[in-house]
């Protein structure tokens, strides 16, 4: 049977620099479908899609769109072919209402009819189960909201194929759920769509077909209800992998972290952190999970540092002295004490590490300090290089190569690697695997594993939740700067987990109290 | 390849090999001196015979290669003082300032103790004021900038013609020689500084700057610092770094050494103090330190380059007529050119039409070139069945 395709790639390829982001891809989407693009990061999928969605020209091969070669130069071209993508960084106007947002850009005659625009909004939103205000202005919008804008401004211009890159990323369970029966129902509309993840529970969950890229090349497309979840994963990564974490039981927990009232506030004067409270253990790892800007970054701040303090108090208590309250002290003091933090921000480079030089010189921001008065010393970093190299099988041309060049995974190696070669007595990782793959993923994994065995205190910033209830032996959830519960990770669910996100679930002074007296129970849920 | 495709798109390119940079920048190098031709043509020169006219003034006869030095002399220095600060992406545009507050410092011995002290301490101690006061100029900006944030680009432009403006009022009252003369008299000899090989022996100090000022960068640990600082303030308060202090700091050595450079020109050169003791040094150092890309051997050859074109054009307009100002010209020709190859290192534009990629040859995989239609294979077969 032949059919035309809604969009089509033939012999698609992009580079960038000598690197093929995409190398000869033919793939296609038919009406009415939802197809999961799936592949680790640095596949190529975003780039893919950029294409389709008019950000970058192809450098070979063409489009079709239902069955007719296309030039896509622009935004506005892709929008003419019926195009929309809803973008993983959100593009609206924060000081814009809903509706302003939507229709931004669009050059209709005549005057600018608010209400009609409205009305039309809410017919959009009727029909596919949105839950949207209008006339609120974005920066009153949650994650979820904005991300309900996005997918609104396509819709409106009339797309019929939507690309969405990694829309569950900023979203808790619960509203991942609601985003896919929305997909679904555009799909008995008629549209098509094309679902950027790397998430294989979502990809089985709501696609009918997926399409797998791996290193840029198009490896397969397979029916959803053909294959599972280990096929897509050995396609995805090329190889069969194991995907086990390695969680013993706690052994002899002590405290070594006992924060009490930690409240902080940002250069604005927004309170970033209010009343935190908890205890990190020795020999445990200790989750923390949230929506996205729910005073993560700050609480890792707040302990190594570099943020000042408003209120409360950090007691450290190191293996077999006694203990010390750390704040006030320098970032510097606190890193001698064995407080390690590895935090891996959202353009990696911008906090730990130098982009511009290589390994050694990375190595160097631990021990800089301490060498001669007047001189660096490069041995120890250097042999510290090297160790990380060939530890973590970091892919470097040279220890001396710029960071910046590295890909994502082995940045992060670095980063990492540096900080646990510290052999700190506390650990703390914010998404210590943002943007690997899934390979680089569980070493790192493990590798916390392993500091946890060896008796250091983790603390583990997450994202993905089934790698937290899987990881972690506890986990802290923050909403709004609080903590909104403690749970067990060995009992608790998603969803628990996810309620929690979204609403404070019991005082963090109370859910302190709870871990002091029960550190295996299930704590911070069944606070009065 | 498709119709409609833009026309000139353009793409990242990396790891380009040190023998192509350097062939590109001799490109572009020439393109300049071909465009400095136009220059000669328009005002009426044969651009052969010009550019030997230059040559030869500026490096036919030791006392061209005099003037060439001790021009050469206070850029090296300035562009020397300006690394760090760079390094540190602190835009210290106040180089002229601090050149000129440094040698009112100086000034203000030669003239007060000029005739009562030896030679030698006479000039440690000028030196020694104008680095002080170079110093003091640089770090008031940065101190604002590490305290309160503000822009260390205005701020230190700004405190250049506060500079000036103090300096020719001294000129013109306190330090005036003859009455109504608006100037101030010549150093005595005890405050000029002593000639090696002819000139002043300020080339000497700024050679030994060289040198300093590499192994700062490159082996200390605050050079370290401010390499770290200059590419993320927050690794670098994650290292534990104080900022502020590393700031203030590197703007200071760079304010002292730019101040020194007033002193060995005011001292050295003119042997008296006015108001535009710093001629612009301070500006045109800015470009010998990026057209060295900081670094300070490659400085001593743009600033000696730099010598040659302004003694040559001296030459050029006694010689052949043609003003002096045409090696203002070709400076900026120069500039433009160099900096302006740094992006075809960068990036690589692909022209309609062309497979742009397959030029760039041996590194990229073979890839069927332009717009031969690969029949959908695989992924046809398997998606086939998808289709609703």
């Amino acid at each position: 049977m032949e059919t035309t395709h809604v969009v089509e790639f033939r012999g698609i390829s992009k580079y960038f620099g000598d690197n093929a982001a995409n190398d000869n891809v033919d793939l296609y989407l038919d009406k009415g479908v939802i197809m999961s693009l799936l592949g680790e990061n640095g596949s190529g999928k975003t780039t893919l899609m950029n294409m389709l969605a008019g950000i970058y020209f192809p450098d070979k091969g063409e489009i079709l769109i239902n069955g007719k070669p296309v030039t896509i130069r622009s935004p506005k071209d892709a929008f003419e072919h019926h195009i929309g993508m809803i973008h993983q960084h959100f593009m609206l106007v924060d000081v814009f209402t809903a509706a302003e947002n939507i229709v931004l850009g669009l050059d209709e005659a005549g005057r600018l009819d608010r209400r009609q625009i409205a009305d039309k909004v809410r017919a959009i939103s009727e029909k596919y189960g949105f839950e949207i205000d209008p006339n609120k202005k974005v920066y009153d919008m949650s994650v979820s909201e904005k991300q309900t804008v996005e997918i609104i401004k396509v819709l409106y211009r009339g797309a019929d194929i939507l690309i969405l890159d990694e829309p569950t990323a900023v979203l808790t369970p619960q509203e991942t759920e609601k985003l896919f029966r929305i997909m679904r129902t555009m799909k008995e509309d008629g549209k098509s769509i094309i679902i950027i993840t790397h998430k294989l529970n979502e990809v089985m969950s709501i696609s009918d077909v997926v399409a797998v890229l791996r290193k840029g090349k198009h490896i397969a497309t397979v029916r959803t209800g053909e294959t599972n979840e280990a096929q897509l994963t050995e396609m995805m990564v090329g190889r069969k992998v194991e995907l086990d974490i390695d969680r013993l039981d706690p052994r002899d927990p002590k405290p070594r972290l006992t924060i009490a009232g930690l409240t902080c506030r940002d250069n604005e004067g927004v309170e970033k952190l209010s009343d935190v409270g908890f205890i990190a253990y020795g020999g445990e790892i200790l989750g923390i999970a949230g929506i996205a800007g729910s005073g993560q970054k700050e609480l890792l701040e707040a302990i190594a540092g570099l943020r000042r303090i408003e209120k409360g108090s950090i007691i450290y208590t190191p293996e077999g002295k006694a203990p010390t309250e750390l704040v006030g002290k320098s970032p510097m003091e606190i890193k001698d004490a064995g407080v390690a933090l590895a935090f891996v921000p959202e353009d990696r480079l911008g906090m730990g590490l130098v982009g511009g030089m290589g390994m050694t010189g990375n190595m160097m921001l631990r021990s800089w300090s301490k060498s001669h008065k007047w001189f660096i010393d490069k041995k120890e970093p250097r042999r510290l290089a090297q160790e990380v190299y060939k530890f973590l099988e970091v892919a470097t041309p040279d220890i001396d190569y710029p960071v910046r060049k590295l890909s994502g995974g082995n940045v992060q190696k670095v980063l990492v690697g540096r900080e646990i070669a510290s052999e700190p007595s506390v650990l703390m990782s914010a998404y210590a695997v943002r943007g690997l793959d899934i390979n680089t993923s569980y070493i790192i994994y493990n590798l916390m594993a392993g500091q946890k065995a060896k008796g250091v205190a983790v603390i583990f910033v997450g994202e993905d939740l089934d790698v937290l209830l899987q990881l972690c032996d506890k986990i802290l959830v923050l909403c709004g700067g609080r903590v909104s519960g403690i749970v067990d990770a060995r009992t608790a669910t998603k969803e628990e987990i996810g309620l929690l996100m979204t609403s404070i679930g019991g005082s963090s002074t109370e859910s302190r109290a709870g871990s002091e007296s029960n550190p295996d129970g299930k704590e911070g849920l069944k606070n009065e | 390849m498709n119709e409609k495709a833009p026309l000139i798109h353009i793409s990242k390119r990396e790891n380009m090999s040190r023998g192509r940079i350097w062939v590109i920048r001799l490109l572009a190098f020439l393109t300049a001196i071909l465009l400095s031709c136009l220059v000669f043509l328009a005002a009426g020169a044969n651009p052969v015979e010009a550019y030997s006219t230059m040559i030869s003034g500026a490096l036919g006869k030791k006392s061209g290669i005099r003037q060439v030095v001790k021009v050469a002399a206070p850029l090296l220095g300035t562009a020397l003082a300006l690394a760090p600060c760079f390094r540190m992406k602190f835009w210290n545009i106040g180089a002229e300032g601090q050149i000129t507050i440094g040698a009112m410092a100086a000034a203000f011995f030669a003239i007060n103790f000029g005739n009562k002290w030896p030679s030698a301490p006479l000039l440690i101690i000028m030196g020694l004021a104008s680095m002080l006061m170079g110093a003091v100029w640089a770090a008031i900006p940065a101190a604002f900038k590490a305290r309160w944030k503000t822009n260390e680009t205005l701020f230190t432009l700004m405190l250049n013609y506060i500079a000036i403006g103090i300096v020719g009022w001294l000129q013109g009252g306190p330090w005036e020689g003859k009455k109504g003369s608006q100037v101030i008299p010549n150093f005595a000899d005890a405050a000029v500084l002593p000639k090696v090989l002819g000139v002043h022996c300020g080339w000497i100090i700024v050679l030994l700057l060289v040198v300093f000022i590499y192994i700062y960068m490159k082996y200390t640990k605050h050079g370290y610092e401010i390499a770290v600082l200059g590419e993320s303030e927050n690794t670098a308060r994650y290292a534990g770094m104080n900022v502020m202090k590393i700031t203030v700091r590197t703007a200071c050595l760079s304010g002292a050494i730019c101040g020194l450079v007033g002193f060995m020109v005011a001292s050295g050169a003119n042997q008296t103090l006015y108001a535009s003791v710093a001629d612009g040094v301070g500006f045109t150092a800015i470009t010998v330190a990026w057209l060295a890309q900081l670094n300070p051997f490659a400085m001593v050859i743009i600033a000696i380059l730099f010598g040659i074109l302004s003694k040559g054009a001296s030459s050029l307009q006694t010689g052949m007529g043609v003003p002096a100002s045409v090696s203002d010209i070709i400076k900026g020709l120069l500039l433009l050119c160099l900096l302006g190859c740094e992006f075809f290192i960068n990036y690589k534009l692909n022209f309609r039409g062309h497979d742009g990629h397959g030029e760039t040859g041996a590194a990229t995989p073979a890839a069927p070139a332009g717009n031969t239609a690969v029949p959908a294979a695989k992924s046809s077969e398997e998606g086939k069945e998808a289709a609703k």
